[in-house]
């Protein structure tokens, strides 16, 4: 009896041990941790701190958060300042030296991307939330998603090189349906290049430049700052004038002003999920671009 | 014949014109023929001009591409390239070396220290005659007109691998148009002590409660509650002192706090405090010195966070505050509150609105005060030694006794749209009972009954600028009613340090 608790006992310990030495991987957004979580496998466990429907410069810094970076291994931020309102406060309170800015389990997801918007004359925040550091909303091309996913597995790789052979094997596999779904996407949208798009904050840079849109301007008078009726009366004729057929905004957007200006110009509004779990459909990272893909090929269909 | 010459004659006369305007024509087309000549040469010239023009770029653009394409193959190289550890570095890094100009605010990866400037102002008026004595708080406004409540300068950074820094540098302007520097808080932290441990050291708020902690450009009213300033002090709880923290292995956040800081001071209100010569709670203070270990203060805390759903946040905390206070020996002070901060914010969220947060403190403080007698000479007759706090030029004495006292206040702010929140505060504080020292020298302000209710509007250009409209109508018992209107403006210069939940 004694002995069969004793081997239920290390049983559980080697169980626990198991379990623990899997990855514990902590994500600032959803669509970081599905990148990881496709490179990673069964390797990792996988928390997302941010929701996808969320503005991502304003996320609540939930005590919540201060527990989960506590036990982490692995932190995936974005960078480019997308998370500077409300991660530094929790990474002082999670006191883990993995985490901090040169431990071996910070990832920042930006890294090795070409980042658009680079500011290239003097800023002041006169310009509103002008990035200095660029664009932070990169994961919106599918061809980064390829960068984050390299630098995934390296990371991985690095940390737990007992498996650093499914890691490889797992990027490879995720490289390859990327550029598979990157050809199908931009032939989908390839009668639509050069359409022209407007959009509510300068989230979409990236995704219009892969795909061959054009964004002629942004409901946002200056980034992070709320349309004003000076800015919208400017808007509506210049976007008659250059034959705007989509008015992209992110699902958390207020519609008021959009609604309006789509009735005024005969521009067609799309609710475009930005980040992954922005629309309870996009649930992966390759299902995101599946779903703007379809939207905008369908929209532009019927405008025809 | 002679018609015959006369014909020669006329046709040669009519001729000669004739030739003479042929001539003309010819001359005029040649012209035109130069002119048409000169105009498609320029424009072959110009056509190209700019065909060299276009050539160029396309040259330069095609240079640009192949160094993209060659960025892209560095790459698609990289990660093809087997991954182990010790694996290169992927191309195109720059890392950043100390030898980097210092950037204040950190544009690029640098960031060695943060400065920011918050500024504070407030105008209007109120009916109390005596405003000063209306408003408790250290940085309320306090005056008919303008008041410049808090001008705050902040510095943080990363000390070195260890520690973090943080000093905030406040001035005022008081109602006598001078000048105050107060170094409000200056502290460092330890990043990544183990066990979970964390240890704060220097001069620092206590974290005591939810306010106290906070400094005031980010609280959602224009003044302090009254709780705050009746117990913790106008400027809130704060001394030089150590402080210990752990966070609690709980499967839910939760944070246990010590705080052991010098007990004396205006900033430790209700402990070691002169209160500058005058009476407090009808005694004359001392703030003697400190000849044990507990004649320190002690602070601690229990915080526990809950996520009730995706939207909403509940984060409750117990505090304490003990240290011996300045009426007379053995003369002991306990604060203990307790605090409920719920935020209910939707997914879909927009710059971060809509919101609603609710925010309540209950605090109580038993004050031991000890016997005081006017005889402060103890020859038993009033002299010039002798202090006669109420004039009546009788020697009063007053007896040793506890002093209940304990209040609340509850405000909802409500975030109804981006940049846009109403806010609605009620305060209530009062005695346990009528002391004996009251019934000497009558009601005591600082003890009496009073409430307050506080509705405001703020609008928020955006994070880093509000305008703020508060008005308050407070009674306090045997004094009456009063209503006050504060406009606030606030300024955010530099880093804008994140918000903590």
């Amino acid at each position: 009896m004694k002995a069969k608790l004793f081997i239920s006992l290390a049983l559980g310990l080697t169980h626990a041990a198991v379990a623990a030495a899997k990855l514990n991987v902590v994500a600032t957004f959803p669509d970081f941790g599905v990148i990881a979580q496709a490179v990673g496998g069964d390797n990792i466990k996988i928390t997302t701190l941010a929701r996808g429907t969320e503005d991502p410069h304003f996320v609540d810094a939930r005590p919540s958060f201060i527990r989960v970076l506590n036990q982490a291994d692995v932190l995936l931020e974005g960078g480019a300042e997308l998370e500077v309102g409300w991660l530094p406060p929790l990474l002082t309170g999670a006191r883990n030296a993995k985490i901090l800015i040169d431990g071996p389990g910070r990832v920042v997801m930006s890294r090795g991307i070409r980042l658009l918007g680079l500011p290239t004359g003097p800023i002041d925040r006169s310009m509103g939330d002008v990035h200095p550091a660029g664009n932070p909303h990169y994961w919106l091309d599918p061809a980064n998603g390829k960068i984050m996913a390299g630098q995934l597995a390296e990371v991985f790789s690095r940390l737990d090189a007992a498996n650093a052979d499914a890691y490889r094997a797992n990027l490879k596999k995720f490289s390859d349906r990327l550029d598979q779904k990157i050809a199908d996407w931009t032939k989908a949208l390839e009668p639509y290049r050069g359409v022209k798009v407007v959009t509510y904050h300068k989230s979409y840079e990236y995704f219009a430049e892969r795909f061959g849109l054009s964004v002629v301007g942004q409901i946002e008078p200056k980034p992070g700052i709320e349309p004003s009726p000076t800015h919208i009366t400017a808007l509506i004729p210049r976007m008659k004038l250059e034959g705007v057929k989509l008015l992209l905004i992110e699902p958390n957007r207020p519609r008021r002003t959009p609604d309006y200006v789509a009735k005024a110009t005969g521009a067609r509004l799309l609710l475009l999920p930005d980040k992954v779990g922005a629309h309870e459909k996009v649930t992966d990272y390759i299902g995101l671009f599946d779903y703007d893909v379809a939207q905008i090929v369908a929209a532009l269909k019927e405008s025809k | 014949m002679k018609l015959k010459y006369l014909l020669t004659l006329v046709t040669c006369l009519t001729a000669l014109p004739l030739a003479a305007q042929v001539n003309a024509e010819v001359d005029l087309l040649k012209q035109q023929l130069q002119t048409v000549k000169d105009a498609f040469e320029k424009a072959q010239a110009e056509s190209r001009r700019q065909i060299e023009e276009l050539t160029k770029r396309l040259d330069a653009v095609a240079q640009q591409q192949s160094a993209t394409t060659n960025e892209q193959q560095k790459w698609r190289d990289w990660m093809n390239s087997p991954v182990t550890p010790g694996r290169t570095p992927p191309p195109g890094e720059r890392t950043w070396s100390a030898a980097d100009p210092i950037r204040l605010a950190g544009g690029g990866a640098a960031s060695y220290l943060n400065i920011s400037f918050a500024a504070l102002v407030a105008a209007g008026g109120s009916t109390a005659k005596n405003i000063e004595a209306l408003q408790l708080g250290g940085h309320d406004p306090k005056q008919r007109g303008f008041t410049v409540q808090n001008l705050e300068l902040t510095l943080d950074g990363k000390v070195d691998p260890y520690f973090r820094g943080q000093a905030n540098i406040i001035l005022q302007i008081d109602s006598a148009g001078e000048t105050v520097i107060e170094a409000e808080e200056a502290f460092l932290e330890t990043v990544s002590l183990p066990w979970n441990l964390q240890v704060k050291a220097g001069q620092f708020f206590t974290e005591f409660g939810r306010l106290n902690s906070m400094h005031p450009h980010t609280w959602d009213f224009v003044d302090q509650p009254l709780i705050n300033g009746r117990f913790l002090g106008g400027d809130g709880l704060r001394n030089p002192g150590v402080r210990l923290s752990w966070l609690v292995p709980t499967p839910f956040y939760s944070e246990l706090f010590l705080a052991v800081q010098n007990s004396q001071g205006e900033t430790a209100t209700s402990f070691r405090n002169d209160h500058e010569g005058e009476p407090f709670l009808g005694r004359l203070h001392d703030s003697g010195s400190v000849k044990a270990f507990n004649d320190m203060l002690f602070a601690p805390r229990y915080v526990a966070s809950f996520n009730l759903s995706d939207a909403q946040t509940l984060m409750v905390g117990a505090s304490a505050a003990f240290g011996p206070n300045g009426s007379g020996p053995r003369a002991d002070t306990q604060i203990y509150g307790l605090d409920f901060f719920w935020k209910w914010k939707p997914a879909h969220q927009h710059g971060g609105f809509p919101f609603v947060t609710w925010q309540t403190e209950l605090m109580m403080r038993r004050y031991q005060a000890g016997a005081f007698t006017e005889d402060l000479d103890g020859d038993g007759t009033l002299g010039a030694t002798d202090a006669d706090l109420n004039g009546d030029g009788l020697l009063n004495s007053v007896p040793r006794e506890m002093l209940t006292d304990y209040g609340v206040y509850s405000q909802i702010a409500y975030g109804f749209q981006k940049g846009w929140v109403a806010g609605l505060r009620a305060d209530f504080v009062t005695r346990s009972r009528r002391a004996a020292y009251e019934a000497v020298y009558g009601n005591d302000p600082d003890r009496d009954q009073r409430w307050r209710i506080s509705p405001n509007l703020t609008w928020y250009p955006s994070e880093f600028s509000k305008v703020r409209l508060q008005y308050n109508y407070d009674r306090r018992s045997h004094i009456g009613a009063d209503h006050s209107i504060w406009l606030q403006f606030e300024f955010l210069l530099g880093a804008h340090a994140a918000h903590k939940f």
